[in-house]
C-alpha cells in the first residue's frame, strides 16, 4: 500500500516544519498558483529563522493590474517575523512609493536577499530537482550577478556557474491531484509550481480538487507523482 | 517646449518592428501597449515569462482569470493554439535563442548596446526579474524609453553608470525622439520624431551618434 497522501487539513500538513527550514513558495505575483492556506497555516505555525525561495518575497497586491484580486501572499511570513532570507527575482515592489514589507525588512537590515535573475531562477530549482550540481549560463555576465562566481568561456560565450538550489519543504498549489499526487494545473499558474515540486525534500500541494487514480489522464499529468508528499483540498470558493 | 512622442506612441513604432510570424516577448511599461498596434496582416505571438505563448488582448471586463496573466500581472485572453509550461521551460525557450524580439524598457543604454534597466541608485533596490535572461537570449532585443531621464540628463550614454542587465545587448532604441541603431561602430540614428532636428536630438544624446543614409522623419 502506497502512504497515504491526503492531508486533512492545512495545519497538519505544514506541522513538522521547524525553524530555520528552508522553504520554495510558488506565485509568481499574482493570485494565480499562490498556495494560500498553506501560507497561512505556515504563519499559524510560525516556524521562524524561514529562508524563503520564490519568484517573490510578497509582494502584498503592489503588482498587477486592476480590477484588484485580493490574495494572500509570503509577505504574511515576513510580516510575522519568519523569514531570515529570501532567495528571489521580483522581491521589491513594481512602484517604489508603496514598497513591500519585506524590502522595508531588507533595507532595515533584518532580512537577507540573494537577488537572482528569474530564468536563472528556475534553473537552478531544476537543476536541484534534477541531481543536476552547477550549469554554466551567459545570463548576468558583466553585471552583479557574477561577482564571486567561477566563470568559464564555451562557445564564444563568457559564462558564470550557477549552483543547484533545493529545499526542506516547497509549498504549491496545482488546480487538481489524483490520491497518488499527479498533477495538473491551470493556465499561467503551472509557473514555478511544477519545478519546485521537484527540488524539495517534502512538497505539499494545494489543490481545487482531488480525484480518485485513473480519472486525470495520464497524458495531461505534469507533475507526476514521484514528486508529491502532501496533498490538502482547499474548500469550497468562498469558503 | 517641442512635444516629444506619448508612450502610445512610441509603443505603436515599435510594433512596427514586429514581422509577420514573430515570437514576441514584451516588458512591463512601454513594451506591453506595444501589443495593442500589430501591423493589420501580420501575426504575433507572444510569449510570456511565466509560462504562456499565445496569448491574447488584455482580458475584458468580467472576462478576468486569475489563471492567466501575464508577466506584468495583467489579465489577458486566450487564443486558439496557446498553450502553457512551468518556468524551466518558459526560460529554456528564452536563453536557447528561440524568442525572436523582446521588447524592453531602460533606464540606460550605452553606446556599444550595454542596457541598464533593473535599478536606478536613487532607490538602492530593484528587480532584476525575466529582463538579464531576455536580453542575452532574445535574437532581437529593442529598447523602448523616454530618450532622457526626469531631470533631462541624457539615457543613452557612453558608459552606463547604473547597474547593468547585460553587456552589449541591445539591437534598437525606441525613444519618445528617435529610432537609434546599435551597430559595432556606435549608434546609427535612423528616424527622428516629426518637429525634430539632428542637431537637438544629438544634444540631449551622450555619445556621437552617426547618422544613417536613409535618416527620415518617423513615420507614424
Amino acid at each position: 500500500m502506497q502512504k497515504e497522501k491526503v492531508y486533512p487539513g492545512f495545519a497538519e500538513a505544514v506541522a513538522d516544519i521547524p525553524d530555520g527550514a528552508t522553504v520554495m513558495i510558488d506565485g509568481f505575483g499574482g493570485a494565480g498558483g499562490m498556495p494560500e492556506h498553506l501560507l497561512l497555516a505556515l504563519r499559524d505555525h510560525g516556524a521562524k529563522e524561514l529562508t524563503i525561495i520564490g519568484n517573490t518575497a510578497g509582494l502584498g497586491g503592489t503588482f498587477g493590474t486592476k480590477p484588484a484580486v485580493h490574495y494572500v501572499d509570503p509577505s504574511i511570513l515576513v510580516e510575522n517575523g519568519q523569514v531570515k532570507k529570501a532567495i528571489a527575482s521580483y522581491p521589491f515592489s513594481p512602484s517604489p512609493s508603496r514598497p513591500t514589507i519585506f524590502e522595508k525588512k531588507c533595507l532595515a537590515g533584518e532580512a537577507e536577499l540573494e537577488l537572482v535573475p528569474q530564468g536563472t531562477l528556475a534553473e537552478r530549482i531544476r537543476a536541484g530537482g534534477a541531481g543536476i550540481e552547477g550549469f554554466y549560463t551567459p545570463t548576468g555576465v558583466g553585471t552583479v550577478i557574477e561577482k564571486g562566481k567561477e566563470k568559464r568561456v564555451i562557445g564564444g560565450k563568457e559564462c558564470p556557474l550557477e549552483l543547484p538550489l533545493r529545499a526542506d519543504y516547497a509549498i504549491i498549489r496545482a488546480h487538481k491531484a489524483d490520491r497518488m499526487g499527479n498533477l495538473v494545473f491551470r493556465g499561467t499558474s503551472r509557473s514555478f509550481n511544477a519545478i519546485m515540486a521537484t527540488a524539495a525534500r517534502v512538497t505539499i500541494v494545494e489543490v481545487d480538487e482531488i480525484v480518485e487514480p485513473g480519472q486525470l489522464d495520464p497524458e495531461a499529468v505534469v507533475t507526476p507523482s514521484i514528486y508529491v508528499d502532501r496533498i490538502v483540498k482547499r474548500p469550497e470558493a468562498g469558503g | 517646449m517641442k512635444r516629444r512622442l506619448d508612450r502610445q506612441t512610441v509603443a505603436m513604432r515599435v510594433a512596427k518592428e514586429f514581422q509577420d510570424g514573430d515570437v514576441v516577448n514584451l516588458g512591463i511599461g512601454i513594451p506591453t501597449l506595444a501589443s495593442n498596434f500589430i501591423p493589420e496582416g501580420r501575426q504575433v505571438i507572444f510569449h510570456t515569462e511565466n509560462g504562456a505563448l499565445g496569448f491574447g488582448s488584455i482580458a475584458p471586463e468580467g472576462e478576468e482569470d486569475i489563471d492567466l496573466i501575464n508577466a506584468g500581472g495583467q489579465f489577458v485572453t486566450r487564443l486558439p493554439g496557446i498553450c502553457f509550461f512551468h518556468h524551466a521551460d518558459s526560460f529554456a525557450m528564452i536563453r536557447g535563442g528561440h524568442i525572436d524580439i523582446t521588447v524592453l524598457g531602460g533606464l540606460q543604454v550605452s553606446e556599444k548596446g550595454d542596457l541598464a534597466n533593473w535599478m536606478s541608485p536613487e532607490r538602492g533596490v530593484g528587480n532584476i526579474g525575466g529582463a538579464m535572461d531576455l536580453a542575452v537570449g532574445a535574437k532581437k532585443v529593442i529598447v523602448a524609453m523616454d530618450h532622457t531621464a526626469r531631470d533631462s540628463q541624457p539615457k543613452i550614454v557612453r558608459e552606463c553608470s547604473y547597474p547593468l542587465t547585460a553587456k552589449c545587448c541591445v539591437d534598437l532604441i525606441v525613444s519618445d525622439l528617435a529610432v537609434i541603431e546599435v551597430i559595432p561602430r556606435g549608434l546609427v540614428l535612423k528616424e527622428i520624431a516629426p518637429g525634430w532636428t539632428v542637431d537637438e536630438v544629438q544634444a540631449l544624446t551622450e555619445p556621437q551618434l552617426l547618422l544613417a543614409e536613409d535618416l527620415k522623419e518617423m513615420d507614424l
